[in-house]
């Protein structure tokens, strides 16, 4: 807040929307933030769950482990809706994409203003975003591992002659021969716009959902800035974009993870 | 929105999170679910045997009922008869008792009543004697008459 009473509603925006980056600016830059927090998310999450296998048992189990067993057969369940397949390794992504964007989503969940200020007292860093789900890497990182899953699968499942056949043969087939000439072109040109925007709309509603998330925050916290008045409105619509929030954290969540396994179980499937 | 190193990091680190739970939590907690919902379904089925236990044990108890119902009415009815034939038997012993009692008493009574007339064949002929000496009024050589009396005696 003494930050935002000494800037301009942009300058304050801009500043919570800055990195925490280490490198030469370029492409060879890290989000130290996004990184860490993903990191610690991920261990967190697993490392509960992981805690929870090593300590469960047949019989009745703890609420704690109730928990997680709820959460793995909502995932499986999930998984055996969409996929039918034989690869055992889809329900296992699934999981780690579920969990993971949601708990990464949810961080979107702690106060901006309040996390900002821990952060420079206590570890004395001005830029650190929380949100690692609102920074495009990690969106794209998400995406564009899927993509090449779903590519390796893809191969795997029709061999390579098959996948590169199907590239061209597919959606309108390459009958009758004389038409091939146009038809080749057009397959590809569809299974190109098909590639490129699977990846590119999985990560970018996540990203944008986010984004414009923190953004609606930042703007309500600017707001409480501006007066008596504007910290009362802040205050009261920010506590319904919170509560509103909740759902599209997990909504969001809950769409990555099932076009994950959409986008793999396509994969493995004939033309 | 720039892209930089941060989207490798980050893909790595979803690809060791992936390995690491397809490696140590999703095989463990399936397994522990299916094992979990195996049991449960012993349990089912434990439960149902039992039921099936139950009915049997019901209607093989109904049977046993029916059998010592039956059983016992039937030993009641040996020992009915039984009894019957006992009683008979002692009546039928007793009246032979009773028979042979009275054989024996009539058989003593003729013997008394024979004895009896002995003795009074005996008194008679002395009484005769004696009258007959009274009435003669005079000694008798009994001696003399004695096979006389003995003669007389034996007429009686």
């Amino acid at each position: 807040m003494t930050v935002a009473s000494e800037q301009t509603a942009s300058e304050y925006i801009q500043h919570h929307l800055t990195f925490f980056q280490r490198g030469d600016g370029g492409f060879w830059t890290v989000n130290v933030d996004t990184l860490v927090v993903t990191i610690v998310a991920g261990l967190v999450t697993f490392g509960f769950m992981w805690l929870m296998t090593r300590k469960s048992t047949v019989g009745v189990p703890s609420k704690k482990q109730a928990l997680v067993e709820l959460a793995l057969e909502f995932i499986d369940n999930q998984v055996k809706d969409i996929y039918q397949g034989p690869t055992k390794l889809i329900a296992p992504i699934a999981l780690t994409t579920g969990f993971l964007v949601l708990m990464l989503n949810a961080m979107d969940w702690l106060p901006v203003d309040i996390m900002a200020g821990f952060y420079r007292n206590v570890f004395h860093i001005d830029h650190w975003r929380n949100t690692p789900t609102a920074d495009v890497n990690t969106t794209f990182a998400l995406a564009l591992s899927v993509f090449a899953l779903s590519i390796f699968y893809a191969i795997q499942f029709k061999g390579l002659g098959g996948w590169l056949h199907e590239l061209i043969s597919a959606p309108f087939g390459m009958k009758p021969w004389w038409a091939a000439i146009l038809l080749i072109p057009a397959n590809l040109a569809f299974q190109l716009v098909e590639y490129v925007s699977k990846p590119l709309s999985h990560s970018l509603r996540l990203f944008g959902n986010m984004y414009a998330g923190e953004i609606i925050f930042l703007l309500l916290g600017a707001l409480a800035a501006s007066s008596i008045v504007g910290a009362f409105a802040g205050a009261v619509l920010h506590f319904f974009w919170a509560v509103f929030h909740v759902l599209i954290v997990v909504l969001q969540a809950y769409i990555f993870m099932v076009l994950t396994v959409v986008y793999l179980s396509m994969a493995q499937e004939h033309h | 929105m720039n892209i930089n190193l941060t989207l490798i990091m980050q893909a790595v680190a979803f690809a060791v999170f992936i390995w690491f739970s397809a490696r140590f939590i999703w095989p463990y907690l399936m397994n522990q679910v299916a094992e979990r919902q195996k049991m449960i379904a012993d349990g089912i089925a434990a439960g149902e045997q039992g039921r099936q236990n139950l009915a049997t044990a019901e209607k093989r108890v109904d049977e046993l009922v029916a059998e010592a119902r039956s059983k016992a009415s039937e030993i009641v009815a040996q020992g009915e008869k039984q009894r019957s034939e006992t009683v008979e038997h002692a009546k039928r012993e007793a009246q032979a008792e009773a028979d042979r009692i009275v054989a024996a008493a009539k058989a003593e009574i003729a013997q008394e009543v024979a004895r009896a007339k002995e003795e009074l064949r005996r008194q008679v002929s002395t009484l005769a004697v004696a009258g007959a000496g009274k009435i003669l009024k005079r000694e008798v050589d009994a001696g003399a008459h004695a096979s006389m009396l003995r003669e007389i005696e034996a007429q009686l």
